[in-house]
């Protein structure tokens, strides 16, 4: 094995790729080639850090400095002062930069001091390509421990103590369905994990996929002993091709290495695992549907009971659990259930993964334990909101779910809570809304989302949501009538007593909920025929203040459908008639002579 | 006739990889789905005639095929362009004003989500969150991802496809 005295760890996540990372890392290549440094710093690609909206991220160990925003540029003062000289970039450092041990500066930083890694903890810390850093950071040791010290039957046991509750969204207890898909009768049993992650907002589930795919596989050997399966599926999204191709390469390595397969670690205990792409359908994530698409067709849900871990894939006993609930296994075999239990709530164990984004400063991937408060992660861990805004709502659960108005804000985040609330946990999007967002629209959004997601199996959710959509539209195009309210309760009551599946049954809940927080903001738009947050543009205009307008023309030639006339001297004016609300006017304007009538 | 060889050249090529993944997945439980992936990775969309073969070649009735791709948004049943422009609509870009940045696209190629351009060089489609949260809103074109837009900056994004 080959020692290296320096490593530049390079975020590899999506966000970060997104932002140029790749480029970084061949620029990082060429500098180090130039100064001869290859053989002694090593280049290593990870996954996601979680600090997203600083990216790309780039790590220098052994000194542990964290270095943010990198762009192109930066690679070669990281190298000559960094890498040659010993001295760190401090204008490119992340947290406090005058700390003596740079490795110990980011403890102090909000956004990290408050998570606690359990799903998250190899991500961003080792190469996902590399089985044997996995391994170097007890990989595998959890399987080695069920499969050679451990019976079938203890295994569920540890898991039911740990308190584990499923982190798709609805929280069933983990142990329980493993027990019952143990207890279920027949030979042909099958484990699946389902990385369908459709929830528009959330991506911790393709994080984890990325930068750890072998602690999802090592949890799926687990489960496929403890509930005795021999076959395993994946189900991810085909538009995740990072989180594709590194769990192709995981799997290949684990074949290799012995761990799939036949006869593992040398017991009688035989696994193996396929993959298999969705194809862009979020109804697939509700668990009969994705079982359907597994088996080759339209992903359509069917009727429960029974349950897959009755009757899954081909009639046969499945398991099926997420990601994220998977990446907790390994950890809670090695360091023991009362060890788990002493994070989170009394009815919610360990930790939670977020997808913090929308309007919020520290936009990324934060893990945190059950429980803690919406304040907490908003403003401790976020870092609050940009612009000085007011914050307005959070929203959590995607489609499925709803918001937490600002009065709420000090509300413990757990499953029961949540629910109390009107909202749910979901698969761990949050979204931060502030002053500028409208609800009557973003419930308008989900709707719009649910009607074109909508598998078309069963009436109230075909056709239901679609008239809920109407009635929206027309409130946010100024023609609604106070009875479109009462209505859109009552087609949301009547959706969610008898649509087939969870996506049916939940649909109406952005609705519901943005009701109950925010009816006033529904009934401006009714009543008084206005928008409070300026966003609905049937209900807006653009106007010029004669007494700032300084009749410089620049707003008549930047408007894209001549709205705008005037003169020398003359204050301009703004043809309502014409005029498409589209906003460039008001930022071209250099006296900001022109505001917004909401 | 030359000429016609190139062509029929590349028209062979792509049936006998289809056939080729086919073979590969034939007997195989739940296949159908792979099979369209990898087919429309050959072909860059799902016409008819490929339909048919994939039907007649896994022994699955063909109305069921076709059931399957008109169900998923992954499939196409319309070739797209060179450029594939793909507008994130996920929440947190939406929230951060993604169907603005929709609406300079369609105004400055003239065409709306699902279409493509005369030219077949760009077409345009609204996706379902690419996971890139952090940065919204984007944008993908083909495999680049371009984040932290404003619609001002639709015109300078698109400028560097002019001549390719």
């Amino acid at each position: 094995m080959e020692f290296y005295r320096a490593h530049v760890l390079v975020c590899g996540g999506t966000g970060c790729t997104s932002s140029n990372s790749e480029k970084i890392r061949q620029e990082f290549i060429a500098q180090l080639n130039k100064n001869k440094l290859d053989k002694e710093v090593q280049i290593v690609v990870t996954g996601c850090f979680g600090l997203c909206a600083q990216g790309p991220i780039v790590i220098v160990y052994p000194e542990g400095a964290m270095y943010t925003m990198v762009r192109l540029e930066d690679v070669q003062e990281i190298v000559e002062e960094h890498l040659i000289k010993g001295r760190l970039v401090k204008r490119l450092m992340a947290g406090d930069k005058d700390h003596e041990d740079p490795s110990k500066s980011l403890e102090n930083v909000d956004f990290f001091k408050r998570q606690v890694r359990i799903a998250l903890r190899n991500c961003g810390v080792i190469n996902p390509e590399n089985i044997d850093e996995y391994i170097a950071y007890d990989g595998y040791k959890a399987l080695a421990k069920a499969l050679t010290e451990m019976k079938p039957e203890d295994v569920i046991a540890e898991i039911k103590k740990s308190g584990l509750r499923g982190r798709g969204g609805a929280g069933f207890p983990t142990g329980l369905k493993w027990e019952l898909t143990s207890k279920a009768k027949g030979s042909q049993k099958y484990i699946a994990c389902n990385a369908d992650e459709g929830d528009p907002g959330a991506f911790m589930d393709r994080s984890i996929l990325e930068g750890d795919p072998h602690s999802v596989i090592e949890a799926m050997i687990i489960a496929g002993y403890a509930v005795g399966a021999d076959q395993g599926y994946i189900y991810v999204r085909a538009e995740y091709p990072i989180a594709v191709n590194r769990l192709e390469i995981a799997i290949a390595q684990a074949k290799e290495y012995g761990l799939l397969g036949k006869n593992i670690f040398g017991t009688d205990f035989s696994f193996e695992l396929e993959l298999r792409l969705g194809a862009g359908a979020f109804v697939c994530g509700e668990e009969t549907a994705l079982i359907t698409s597994i088996e080759g067709h339209r992903g359509e849900p069917k009727p429960k009971p029974p349950f897959p871990a009755v009757s899954g894939i081909w009639q046969k006993p499945t398991l099926l659990n997420n990601v994220e609930t998977y990446a907790n296994i390994p950890v809670i075999l090695n360091k023991g259930a009362d060890w788990f239990t002493t994070i989170g709530t009394e009815k919610s164990k360990g930790t939670k993964v977020f997808a913090v984004g929308g309007k919020i400063n520290n936009t990324g991937l934060v893990e945190i334990p059950i429980g803690t408060s919406l304040r907490e992660v908003i403003y401790d861990i976020g870092g609050g909101i940009p612009n000085g805004k007011k914050f307005k709502a959070a929203q959590t659960g995607g489609p499925s779910g709803g918001c937490i108005p600002a009065s709420h804000i000090d509300t413990p985040i757990d499953f029961e809570t949540l629910r109390e609330l009107g909202s749910m946990m979901g698969s761990g999007g949050l979204i931060v809304m502030d002053e500028d967002n409208c609800m009557v629209d973003i419930a308008k959004f989900f709707l719009e989302f649910t009607v074109d997601e909508s598998c078309g199996k069963c009436p109230p959710c075909r056709i239901g949501t679609k008239r809920m959509l109407e009635i929206l539209e027309r409130i946010t195009g100024g023609k609604g009538e106070m009875e479109d309210i009462e209505k859109l309760e009552i087609l949301s009551k009547n959706i969610i007593s008898s649509a087939l599946c969870g996506l049916g049954q939940s649909a109406p809940q952005p609705v519901l909920s943005t009701l109950r927080y925010f009816r006033d903001e529904y009934i401006a738009h009714v009543k008084d025929k206005k928008c409070p947050a300026g966003v609905c543009k049937s209900m807006m205009s653009y106007v010029i203040a004669a007494d700032h307008c300084k009749s410089c023309g620049i707003c008549a030639r930047n408007c894209p459908v001549n709205a705008i006339s005037g003169d020398k001297k003359v204050p301009y004016v703004i043809d309502q008639e014409k005029c498409i609300k589209c906003g460039v006017c008001m930022t071209k304007c250099p006296f900001k002579a022109i505001f917004k009538n909401a | 006739m030359s000429s016609n060889n190139c062509c029929c050249g590349i028209v062979d090529e792509k049936a006998r990889k289809l056939q080729e993944i086919i073979e590969n997945h034939k007997g195989q439980k739940g296949a159908l789905i792979p099979v369209l992936h990898e087919a429309q990775d050959v072909y860059g969309y799902l016409p008819m005639s490929v339909q048919k073969t994939i039907s007649e070649g896994l022994d699955v009735p063909l109305s069921e095929v076709y059931g399957v791709v008109t169900f998923y948004t992954q499939f196409s049943l319309k070739p797209k362009g060179r450029f594939k422009i793909n507008t994130c609509m996920g929440t947190a870009c939406y929230v951060k004003g993604s169907n603005l940045i929709l609406e300079k696209l369609q105004e400055k190629l003239g065409i709306h989500v699902g279409d493509c351009t005369e030219d077949g060089k760009f077409s345009l489609e609204a996706c379902r969150c690419i996971g890139a949260c952090g940065l919204a809103p984007v944008i993908m074109i083909n495999d680049d991802v371009y984040g932290r837009l404003t619609p001002d900056d639709i015109e300078k994004v698109l400028e560097k496809y002019k001549d390719l």
